[in-house]
């Protein structure tokens, strides 16, 4: 029971990095229909930018902002790049410039600093929390809980941005109707890019995160893939589904892994994910939170 | 001038329902294949036929394959490269544990197996749209790879998970040299073409087009999308899985799963793409162009080298090849969405009225 438990919890809380990820995805979903493919790349260019700054002299605390305006002036220009000439396109077509956008930030990034793994440290061990092992004797990493921290910090800024500001307003009302925002008089290209830049933001933190824990290298790209699970449990309207889809996923997999993974020769983590939401999929179509779709013909 | 199709009259509903009614195209069509088929072997080289053509014949199979599902049905797959899996590892296993199989006769159980993979990962489509199912569809890609992976009968339990290709033989005649085995996959991509051809203008493939178009219409005037969305995702597997076999027997020889992953359904993707989302032609002219990028980039980078006077860093080379890679995508969506086959289109439009202004 309590190894159970200790399985729960760590995956609870790797849940929530995978959602650090789909937020990422949600954001821009949600201003501009668009299925941002890159994103993965995008936590692979920040963390990567951010490590090798500070290899090459920078303090972190320096190099951090520094790779922000790198970020946002990423996001910004994919918008003015790429996106704006793409308007009205179908989805599809968008869908495929991401991916294409994916390889050239690859690209890009080990072109800057090269292809070697980097180790980051942000200051937080990868250790047990002793307190929390002598009170219950469960094994829970101090650095899970200070990402879920950091993570949840995230996310109510992020719900204080969108619920309270002039720019959140903005965004929700392009996110309801691109024309009718429009119509209002809201800078429709301007919003896709404070997006764009919003997304390269929580890139960077979840790529800090990521790359504390298994390293700055290029299996970080792929942490989009663990987020699409995520992505479709939850909706990819809704950040809110976005944490519950991470945790589930989170959750489960681990769970997966540890009970039914040695009856089937194990590494089921690489599709259980999928499996799992396809399934869910065919109960509710449009994720937890996602908007119910209505067919008019 | 030289494409005009005024004056040709069509006299018998056998002429008016043929597959190129126009004449220009035909003899085009007949001067192409005679190229292919005569003259390529004979001008061709062991590098151009196994290194250049076959990937580019075997991947334009695989497009097709790819475009009947998205282009035609509307149905966006990310998870090609699984079904090719399936059709490699099946037809390796049925040559190997069926003593005597023919060899076609394999290829075309490989395809029928990657079909009913398709057709169980197509399910969801019936329930699911879009994003959401093209999301869906990773769950065959991972799911088949580490099958494959992770079960030792697919290969023979070969100690690292690679299956060897057996010798390709017909009656007989074995087929090991470039030039044979270049005629052999020319011959399956034609017939499997011209079938795609077929298909795509007969009362399948119209009823695809509608499911495509809004699929809650096309259920209103009476197309059973149960049956369309399967036989769609049945027939595209098909023609996958025959092109993972020819990728396993043609032009690799020795494959293992993890040759078929990710990468590989994105590269046919964009194969789709580029070549033009629902255009037989345009699968050809995308696959060529995916293979040939690379190819042609490399060939670039020594040119270069002389002209800077310094030879670059080979990192530096194929990060260069990524970008250039990614850039060109970016650049083709925006320039010309619709892909190569509408510029093909266009020139159509030109040659109609060449030399004449008017």
């Amino acid at each position: 029971m309590q190894f159970f438990v200790e399985v729960l919890i760590g995956g609870l809380l790797s849940g929530v990095m995978y959602s650090l990820v789909a937020i990422g995805f949600v954001l821009i979903y949600k201003a501009s229909g668009v299925f941002n493919f890159a994103q993965g790349s995008m936590v692979f260019f920040a963390a990567l930018t951010c490590v090798s700054l500070t290899e090459h002299g920078f303090q972190f605390w320096l190099a951090l902002p520094l790779t922000l305006v790198a970020m946002v002036a990423l996001g910004l220009l994919t918008e003015r790049i790429v996106l704006r000439p793409l308007v009205n396109q179908p989805p599809i077509t968008l869908f495929m410039a991401t991916i294409g956008l994916a390889f050239f930030i690859e690209g890009l990034a080990q072109l800057l600093w090269g292809a070697q793994p980097h180790g980051l440290d942000i200051g937080i061990q990868d250790e047990p929390w002793q307190w929390i092992s002598d009170a219950t004797g469960l094994n829970i990493s101090k650095f899970d809980v200070s990402a879920a921290g950091i993570a949840a910090v995230l996310v109510s800024s992020l719900a204080l941005f969108f619920s309270r500001t002039r720019i959140g307003r903005a965004l929700r009302a392009v996110a309801d109707d691109h024309q009718a925002a429009l119509a209002v008089g809201i800078p429709l290209q301007q919003i896709w890019g404070i997006v764009w830049a919003v997304a390269g933001f929580v890139a960077l933190v979840a790529g800090l995160l990521w790359g504390a824990r298994n390293g700055v290298q290029y299996a970080l790209t792929f942490l989009a893939l663990k987020a699409l699970p995520v992505l479709i449990l939850g909706g990819f309207e809704s950040i809110p589904g976005a944490i519950v889809g991470g945790l589930i996923v989170g959750a489960s997999e681990k769970l997966a892994e540890v009970y039914v993974g040695p009856y089937v020769g194990g590494g089921i983590e690489g599709w259980f994910p999928y499996v799992l939401a396809l399934l869910f999929l065919l109960i509710r179509p449009e994720g937890l939170f996602g908007e119910k779709r209505i067919d008019r013909v | 001038m030289l494409y005009r199709e005024a004056g040709q009259f069509k006299t018998s509903y056998a002429e008016d329902q043929q597959i190129f009614p126009i004449r220009q195209d035909r003899i085009a069509i007949a001067l192409l294949l005679a190229f292919a088929f005569l003259g390529v072997p004979l001008l061709a080289n062991e590098y151009w036929l196994s290194a250049i053509l076959m990937p580019v014949l075997i991947f334009a199979l695989a497009t097709l394959g790819l475009n009947l599902l998205t282009g035609y049905a509307g149905q966006l797959s990310l998870g090609t490269s699984a079904f090719m899996a399936v059709g490699a590892f099946a037809a390796y296993n049925f040559i190997l544990r069926v003593p005597g199989i023919p060899l076609l006769v394999a290829f075309a159980l490989a395809g029928v197996c990657a079909a009913l993979v398709g057709i169980v990962f197509g399910l969801p489509s019936l329930r699911i749209k879009g994003f959401y199912l093209a999301v869906s569809t990773l769950a065959a890609q991972f799911f088949v790879v580490w099958a494959l992976t992770k079960f030792g009968w697919f290969s023979n339990y070969s100690s690292s998970g690679v299956i060897d290709a057996q010798k390709m033989s017909i009656l007989g005649y074995s087929f090991d040299t470039p030039v044979a085995k270049y005629l052999l996959v020319l011959s399956i991509v034609t017939l499997l073409a011209l079938a795609a051809k077929n298909l795509v203008r007969s009362a399948m493939g119209r009823a695809w087009m509608a499911v495509r178009d809004m699929d809650v219409a096309a259920e209103v005037i009476g197309i059973r999308i149960l049956q369309t969305k399967l036989l769609a995702f049945a027939i595209s597997s098909f023609y996958c899985g025959v092109a993972g076999a020819l990728y396993a027997y043609a032009y690799l020889g020795t494959v293992e799963p993890e040759a078929f992953n990710l990468d590989l359904s994105f590269r046919i993707l964009f194969m789709v793409i580029i070549g033009g989302v629902g255009s037989i032609l345009g699968s050809f002219l995308g696959a060529a162009f995916i293979t040939l990028l690379p190819i042609f980039l490399n060939t670039l980078s020594g040119p270069l080298e002389r002209l800077l006077g310094f030879t670059l860093p080979s990192g530096l080379m194929s990060n260069l090849e990524v970008i250039v890679f990614g850039a060109l995508i970016i650049f083709f969506l925006i320039v010309e969405p619709n892909g190569l086959a509408r510029l093909w289109q266009i020139a159509k439009e030109k040659l109609r009225l060449w030399p004449f202004p008017h």
